[in-house]
């Protein structure tokens, strides 16, 4: 008998590996919802969240899409306009641009029945800023007076809780500001700024899985990397409660995978068309297509640290000359497929030109002129050993795409067949790395996507001296001159003027060569209607109808 | 035979060992993972500070190790940068992936092995020659293309299947993707059975089995596709490994959660746990299909025997 021993020990091997397989097997459920949905049910595509889903750590679209579903704050940006909006706040105060006092409007609930008061703010902000719990958007609270307390830059932190914030009574609290920002009110539309309800900080880790919030949809089922189940809350107290009754947000491995169940009617909204469906997707969907301007720009900023990339006056004609070298329109147009426009100035379209938007501002330099790109480089000295190389990382984005096509464009605008050369990164992280800690030797890809439709967002945080996102490290007296006055600034429209003239600072300089402006892309099933993208490109979902 | 077993799982624990220690070493080559969280802009520097201390990424790459392999013996394998816990990734994904090696083997026996016993029977017939064209196409065809070809044709044209897999994943949903996932292997299960059959078909002992008067059905099952199997089982065996580890695309394209969409989205985002746990498992699954490779052996040719 020996081959029977021999099946044995076989059958027995095989059952241990079986059984190991199977121990992840049993919990399946707990899921619901399914695939099925209901009648009234947005299906929508979705990615997996980079971060735990709390409002002052969530700083990308996918976890944006849900925070704008399940919360409201006291300012909302219009989804058309881009305006901030009263939306929990009665009124702001201030004498001196300085010190507000904020009243919270009444009547406002969490979806579990607490009321949303003005401690539900402070707890929040105050969570949000505090280093210890690791929150990405805690820069947000910058402005706030006692951040460098409870956010030390080194070092353990010496508060627990931002000076500049009192609950004055049940409605009202105070806001204190370490400097006059006039506009301050308006950028409280932004996630971070959301109340949470007490729940969030007395039992954290459940909250996290089943969010609680007092938007217009209730989370009713959440599967981390797979699906989560909103459903319409039908005591939201707002005004723009949600004309569906529901949505069902989905992992996807791919967007070209989601993109074909779009097409097989399996889908209802994938709000990022893939780059290679472009060319079919009026094809496809006839107009249940959507490109409309987000607010995201993108630039090629320097290495002002390295000695080859200097801030003087060569330097700069320089880089006019190379900006001039690049043709925007054909790029936008054969590579893009128009879901990009070139860009004219250094904000966004989405700004309306009330906000700051200047069509036209950059003049000449953003114009693809390559007689006059050649002399302008000449000029500023050439290139710098003869070669320019533009840093992209390449896991993401299509970005090899353009930076070759805009170094074919500056190849041929200066008659060298290798005067530029893309120099890949492998991945986003480490590209990062190298961009912030100043290790890039020649241009390199800058995107920005704003926090807020300000101005100010599109110009301080990227060129003013050491802030937080001026990677190049480029600094300019002038400009952070103009930038404070600006903030100091108490008429809108003044402060606007103010931060252009800061803007015409840059285009100076050339600090940074616009490219283009980023727009929103979505395609959708004829089971729905009213599909709007925001201007931060997350569909408008509680204004979706279905059938 | 027992201390065979014995003998062969003890070899895996410096296998195991050696195989985490390359994984974390290549994955930390990749350098800081925490920059990569912001967005387009810089992680402001103290919060930085305080995730790479709370991740253990402030400490030399040895002493991670050591920490990590500490975590490992009490089943914690880490958490990943969304607060997941690897081993609840894990708990997700498997069973999925499982099942669909599971479906891709099955279809590569039950198919392959019909087909190689039939066209190794009947070799320059025209049903033989039909298969080898038939399976040189699939050969030279890569998996994506068969993969995107049936998504578009039985999803979307003609209705039949769903192109996108739901979070659940049943058996039934997995069928096209794993036949999809087969096609490959079962083009050389195909051809491995049909050589080895013809090579057998002449040998004495079928020779004797036919003059003996056994029926036919008899001859060819017992006698000489068992002894025509052993290639077979051997490329079987390693193909489970590279099923599970290699089913990135197939994964993608029908938007399946499973082990090779972990390990994808694990390294674009850089995390060492996740990666490194997952490979881990990769290591031992394929290790394991060995030693059952080995045993087989045994099983189908009694002369080979394990002391």
């Amino acid at each position: 008998m020996r081959g029977a021993s021999h099946a044995k020990w076989a059958a027995g091997a095989v059952a241990v590996a079986l059984a190991a397989t199977a121990c992840g097997g049993g919990d399946d459920s707990g899921g619901g919802g399914g695939g099925g949905g209901g009648d009234g049910v947005v299906r929508s595509s979705w990615g997996d969240p980079q971060n735990p889903l709390e409002p002052a750590n969530t700083n990308e679209v996918q976890g944006g899409k849900v925070m704008d579903m399940i919360f409201r704050g006291l300012k909302r940006y219009d989804p058309k306009t881009g305006k901030a909006e009263d939306m929990l706040a009665e009124k702001f105060a201030t004498k001196d641009s300085t010190t507000f006092t904020v009243t919270v409007k009444d009547g406002w609930t969490f979806s579990n029945g607490e009321k949303v008061t003005a401690k539900s703010f402070v707890d929040a902000w105050n969570y949000g800023a505090s280093l210890k719990n690791n929150q990405k958007n805690a820069y947000f609270f910058g402005y706030i007076e006692g951040y460098e307390k409870v956010h030390p830059e080194s070092g353990k932190q010496s508060a627990d809780t931002l000076s500049g914030l009192k609950a004055t009574g049940p409605r009202t609290f105070t806001v204190k500001l370490n400097q006059k920002f006039s506009t301050w009110p308006e950028t409280l539309g932004y996630a971070a700024f959301a109340p949470l309800p007490q729940a969030f900080f007395k039992n954290h880790a459940a909250w996290v899985k089943k969010p609680v919030g007092n938007g217009p949809y209730t989370v009713r089922s959440y599967r981390k990397g797979s699906q989560m189940s909103l459903r319409k809350w039908a005591k939201y107290p707002g005004s723009d409660k949600a004309r569906n009754d529901g949505v069902d947000l989905k992992v996807y491995t791919d967007n070209n995978t989601a993109y074909t169940d779009l097409t097989a009617g399996n889908l209802d909204l994938v709000d990022d068309v893939p780059a290679a469906q472009l060319r079919n997707v009026r094809a496809d969907l006839g107009d249940r297509y959507l490109n409309t301007p987000a607010g995201i720009i993108q630039t090629l900023a320097f290495p002002f640290y390295d000695k080859d990339w200097p801030d003087d006056a060569k330097g700069a004609k320089l880089r006019k000359g190379l900006s001039m070298a690049i043709n925007r329109k054909q790029i936008t147009e054969t590579i893009f497929q128009k879901t990009r426009t070139p860009a004219t100035d250094w904000t966004s379209p989405v700004l309306g030109e009330d906000g700051g938007y200047k069509p036209g501002l950059c003049g000449d330099a953003c114009d693809y002129k390559p007689a006059e790109a050649r002399k302008l480089v000449k000029e500023g000295g050439g290139l710098p050993g003869g070669q320019v190389k533009i840093g992209y990382n390449a896991d993401t984005g299509s970005h090899k795409d353009w930076v070759d096509a805009v170094c074919n464009s500056i190849n041929k605008a200066l008659g060298q067949s290798k005067a530029c050369v893309g120099n890949p990164t492998g991945t986003f992280a480490d590209f990062r790395n190298k961009t912030s800690q100043q290790k890039m030797d020649g241009p390199f890809r800058a995107g920005w996507q704003m926090d807020y439709p300000l101005i100010q967002n599109f110009l301080q945080p990227l060129y003013y001296t050491n802030a937080s996102s001026n990677d190049g490290k480029w600094s300019n007296k002038e400009f952070d001159k103009l930038v404070n006055e600006a903030n100091a600034e108490s008429d809108a429209a003044a402060a606007v003027k103010k931060f252009q003239q800061a803007e015409e600072v840059v285009r100076d300089n050339m600090a940074a060569i616009p490219l283009w402006y980023q727009n929103g892309s979505a395609g959708y099933s004829d089971r729905v209607s009213d599909v709007a993208l925001n201007p931060f490109s997350v569909p408008v979902y509680n204004e979706i109808k279905v059938g | 035979m027992g201390r065979y077993v014995i003998r062969r799982l003890l070899q895996m624990i410096p296998v195991f060992i050696g195989a985490t220690l390359l994984i974390f070493l290549m994955v930390n080559v990749m350098g800081d993972p925490i920059a990569g969280l912001c967005g387009d802009r810089q992680c402001d520097p103290a919060t930085a500070a305080q995730l790479r201390k709370e991740f253990g990424l402030d400490k030399p790459v040895w002493q991670q190790y050591l920490t990590y392999m500490g975590n490992v013996f009490t089943g914690d394998l880490g958490t990943a940068f969304n607060g997941q816990q690897v081993t609840e990734l894990m708990a997700d994904s498997w069973p999925i992936t499982a099942r669909l090696t599971l479906i891709a083997i099955l279809i590569e026996l039950v198919v392959g092995i019909t087909l190689g016993v039939v066209t190794g029977l009947r070799r320059g017939r025209p049903v033989d020659t039909g298969v080898l064209l038939a399976t040189l196409v699939v050969i030279s065809i890569p998996t994506f293309v068969t993969g995107l070809l049936l998504q578009l044709l039985l999803g979307v044209k003609w209705g039949w299947i769903k192109p996108a897999v739901s979070t659940d994943a049943e058996f039934s949903e997995l069928l096209v993707p794993g036949l999809v996932l087969a096609s490959l292997s079962l083009a050389y299960v195909t051809r491995l059975t049909r050589t080895s059959i013809a090579e057998n078909r002449r040998a004495d002992y079928i020779r004797t089995a036919i003059a003996k008067g056994v029926p036919r059905r008899r001859v060819v099952v017992r006698h000489l596709l068992r002894n025509s199997l052993i290639p077979v089982v051997t490329f079987i065996g390693t193909d489970i490994g590279a099923l599970m580890g290699g089913a990135i695309v197939t994964e993608r394209i029908f938007n399946i959660h499973g082990v090779g969409y972990q390990l994808y989205q694990g390294i674009l985002r850089q995390n060492t746990q996740t990666v490194v746990g997952f490979v881990t498992v990769l290591v031992l699954v394929f290790l394991v299909a060995n030693l059952l490779v080995d045993l087989l052996y045994a099983v189908l040719d009694p002369r080979i025997r394990y002391v």
